[in-house]
């Protein structure tokens, strides 16, 4: 007999999903001018609400009302008063945890496991981590006076840590915020919003506005927004780049990424293969710092492919919310759609394929951790960004091998390092062009990190002190800006 | 450290790939720390990824039998006699007296004195007897003391012997001391089999666990085991992970499969569930069996007959509807 694990599905009646939902303008919740849209559960097909779409003059209301609270209240009131209200929305998140996980889960197609234990805690640690910097702006480096209304884009594989990375500094610093989630993520977006008038913010200095690209455009394009925050593709990001330039409108813009895990032989194996399967099956490889990319030095490639294969067969694919499941669902057929077709790309360029071994559910988007081998860097699985749980395994021999592949791409968000002896990870650290470099671990966040990329991965941090400066006028004697 | 004459005469390995690695101190050193060392944060934190499984109905109702046929029940006090050993046989063959569907543990494990004891009220059952040797739990004494020790409790009727390494030696770098030590407790046990104690909270790092792991399966151990249950810390589960991870490896090379024992600590079914769910995505179902995986306890079996009955009644009874012993 063997050990299976019984399903042990999370409750969804924690959840109340609404059929549908309007837009979140000045603390309320009004309709929409625009055509309403689906949402969709990943794992299922299933729809789970329909969501207003934000017209231009939704948006313009949204930003007005934005700009009302910035002058009225938020930029008035005292850091130590703005903290208040951060600390309480930071508790109100924890109190609702589960039912904040739950709902990711169901509304992007994550594991519970991610969502309970990494997604939400990480939400809240930001909220009580920004929360602390309101009273303290004048030691950060970067003044006090905050820039205004911002106006905020953000990606679909972390709905709701996306929204606290943006929307806790933007309040911590004096700024009102127009935040659009991502159209197939929106749900939890709105759940934050019943939040903020459960902790009594004051009406428009959080604006939740659900819409696609033109929604977006919108916000991006408003005369009346200081400050422009995405979180998304490289191609979008250029697109908000152009639109933006010439205006006095400050960015920060966190894009694309092709990160390289590399392994040295003299690597703790065990836990370098870990750092691998978390590198790039962590939230089905839809993370924009994922090691998506593996360097492994030639001297341990066989044995470093045989145990990764060996762990990815016990990956755990299926149900979102069941609490064992450890790859989730692919978050729209779009995005199943383009991880199959650079895999495709992939064996037609010659590089071998190799799926785990996995019964995948009849509904829903759904995709094997795959690993290919054999890829070199004239393969376009080797440069483009595939946004799903595809691993490229490259080979190297020297520590200058391994950086010159590494750098070698347009992007620089992320890399990681594998190896026992601490100089080298420090030699590596200071010669990868990447703004994040994990050292025998990989995916790590923490909200007193900076994060955020080289070259095509943006410009710009969030987390840490460094998050500050995208939102505050830098007035400090000295300042370049 | 330079290989004496007289150590490097004699010994020989479980397999003759290793012949050359236990040729002399520096050799066996060399291979021991070759090995893959072990990233603290990650082993840890992997331990704990696999602590979060949820395992419910059906599997845990599989894995609390497992788990009771799994366990060495133990008693080594000083305050032990022969009434308190009888007691602990009898439980051992029917843990649950109310319920004949209860399986038996695997075995009692007892000093060497109370061998014949436990024998004779075992009988036929088919639940071993094991007994710990070699100046257990410290394993400060002469070889030959050792070894008398041993053939002792083999004598008296032990089928599995649970020694303890000299942790001095192996600090102190004197690897192929230890693998002596092991490769001639191993020839004294005869037809028992023998399960070596690293005593893990005094090796201290997870490097040293793994290098002890490989160094008594070359000298010839059935099982390693993490602790004596003297010392804390006692058993845990990162530290059986590498033990796992040792013995899944030594398959690979060899192919001969070694058993895990942790002891010592292990308290409650919700442990010993994190346990098994280790050895099921690290080895394979192949090691979910006794003669692959052990706990060393004396409380847990009835925390496990305890959560039987409630899987089988869906009420919980009281804590003296269990025997003590």
């Amino acid at each position: 007999m063997t050990f299976e694990y019984a399903p042990a599905p999370e409750s969804r009646a924690i959840v109340d999903i609404k059929p549908s939902y309007g837009l979140f303008i000045n603390g309320e919740f009004v309709d929409g001018n625009g055509t309403s849209f689906k949402t969709v559960n990943p794992a299922t097909e299933e729809v789970l609400a329909e969501v207003a779409e934000a017209s231009d003059a939704d948006v313009d209301e949204a930003v007005k009302a934005a700009r009302r609270a910035y002058t009225r209240v938020w930029s008035r009131m005292s850091g130590a008063e703005r903290a208040k209200y951060l600390y309480r929305i930071a508790r109100i998140i924890q109190e609702r945890g589960r039912e904040l996980a739950v709902l990711e889960s169901i509304d992007n197609g994550k594991p519970i496991k991610e969502s309970r234990d990494v997604d939400v805690p990480i939400v809240a640690a930001h909220f009580f981590y920004y929360a602390g910097w309101a009273d303290k702006l004048q030691y950060s480096g970067y003044g006090s006076t905050p820039l205004g209304v911002a106006g905020q884009v953000i990606p679909w594989n972390f709905p709701l840590m996306m929204l606290a990375w943006k929307i806790a500094p933007a309040l911590a610093c004096g700024n009102t915020v127009v935040l659009k989630p991502a159209e197939t993520t929106p749900l939890t977006a709105l759940l934050f919003a019943e939040i903020c008038q459960q902790a009594d913010l004051p009406p428009g200095v959080v604006n939740i506005v659900t819409g696609a690209g033109d929604t977006g455009r919108a916000i991006v394009s408003h005369p009346d927004v200081d400050k422009v925050a995405f979180t998304g593709s490289t191609e979008v990001g250029k697109a908000i780049a152009r639109a933006v330039a010439g205006s006095d409108k400050k960015v920060t813009l966190e894009l694309g990424g092709k990160a390289a895990n590399i392994v040295f032989d003299d690597a703790p194996l065990d836990q370098a293969v870990e750092g691998i399967v978390n590198g790039i099956f962590f939230n089905q490889g839809h993370v924009c710092c994922a090691g998506s990319r593996l360097l492994v030095q030639e001297s341990v490639a066989d044995e470093v492919m045989a145990r990764l294969k060996r762990r990815m067969a016990t990956l755990r694919v299926g149900d979102p919310l069941d609490k064992n499941t450890d790859v989730g669902a692919i978050n729209s057929a779009e995005q199943l759609a383009k991880i199959r077709e650079l895999s495709e790309i992939g064996e037609s360029e010659g590089a071998e394929r190799w799926s785990a071994p996995c019964d995948l559910p009849a509904n829903g988007y759904w995709f094997a951790p795959t690993v290919f081998t054999g890829v070199s860097q004239a393969h376009r699985i080797a440069r483009e960004e595939i946004f799903g749980p595809v691993l490229s395994v490259l080979t190297f021999r020297t520590p200058s091998e391994a950086i010159e592949k590494a750098n070698n791409t347009p992007f620089g968000l992320s890399a990681g390092v594998w190896t026992d002896k601490g100089s080298r990870i420090l030699s590596m650290a200071n010669r990868l062009r990447a703004g994040v470099v994990w050292a025998n671990t990989f995916n790590k966040f923490d909200p007193t990190s900076p994060f955020g990329g080289y070259k095509e991965s943006g410009y710009g941090r969030e987390g840490g002190r460094h998050g500050l400066e995208g939102y505050l006028k830098n007035t400090e004697k000295g300042a370049d800006a | 450290m330079t290989p004496t004459a007289s150590s490097t005469a004699s010994t020989t390995s479980s397999h003759a790939v290793f012949d050359d690695i236990v040729r002399s101190d520096s050799s066996l050193r060399r291979f021991l720390h070759g090995l893959p060392g072990v990233d603290q944060v990650g082993c840890e934190a992997r331990a704990a990824g696999l602590a979060t499984r949820s395992i419910k109905t059906t599997s845990k109702a599989y894995a609390i039998d497992l788990a009771i046929r799994m366990v060495d029940l133990t008693t080594l006090e000083g305050q032990d006699t022969h009434g308190k050993v009888r007691a602990l046989a009898s439980k051992a063959m029917r843990p649950d007296p109310a319920d004949p569907t209860c399986p038996a543990t695997a075995a009692v494990c007892v000093y060497p004195d109370m061998v014949a004891t436990a024998k004779q009220t075992l009988g036929d059952s088919g639940v071993n007897v094991a007994a710990v040797a070699t100046a257990f739990p410290s394993g400060r004494a002469a070889m030959d003391i050792k070894l008398a020790d041993t053939r002792d409790a083999v004598e008296a009727g032990a089928d599995e012997i649970d020694m303890v390494i000299d942790r001095g030696a192996f600090l102190s770098g004197r690897y192929l001391d230890v693998f002596e030590e092991i490769a001639q407790v191993r020839e004294a046990c005869g037809d028992a089999h023998l399960k070596v104690i690293f005593e893990t909270g005094e090796l201290q790092t997870y490097d040293n666990v793994r290098r002890a792991s490989w160094l008594a399966m070359m000298a010839g151990g059935h099982f390693i085991k993490t602790s004596t249950g003297k010392v804390q810390p006692a058993a845990t589960l990162p530290v059986t992970l590498i033990m796992l991870e040792a013995v899944r490896d030594f398959r690979e090379q060899t192919g001969q499969m070694i058993g895990v024992k942790p002891a010592g600590g292990i308290k409650t079914t919700k442990d010993a569930i994190k346990y098994l769910v280790m050895v099921n995505e690290i080895c394979g179902e192949d090691w979910l069996d006794p003669d692959w995986f052990r706990f060393g306890a004396s409380t847990l079996l009835n925390d496990l007959l305890m959560q039987r009955t409630k899987m089988t009644t869906g009420r919980y009874s009281g804590p003296d509807y269990f025997t003590l012993d």
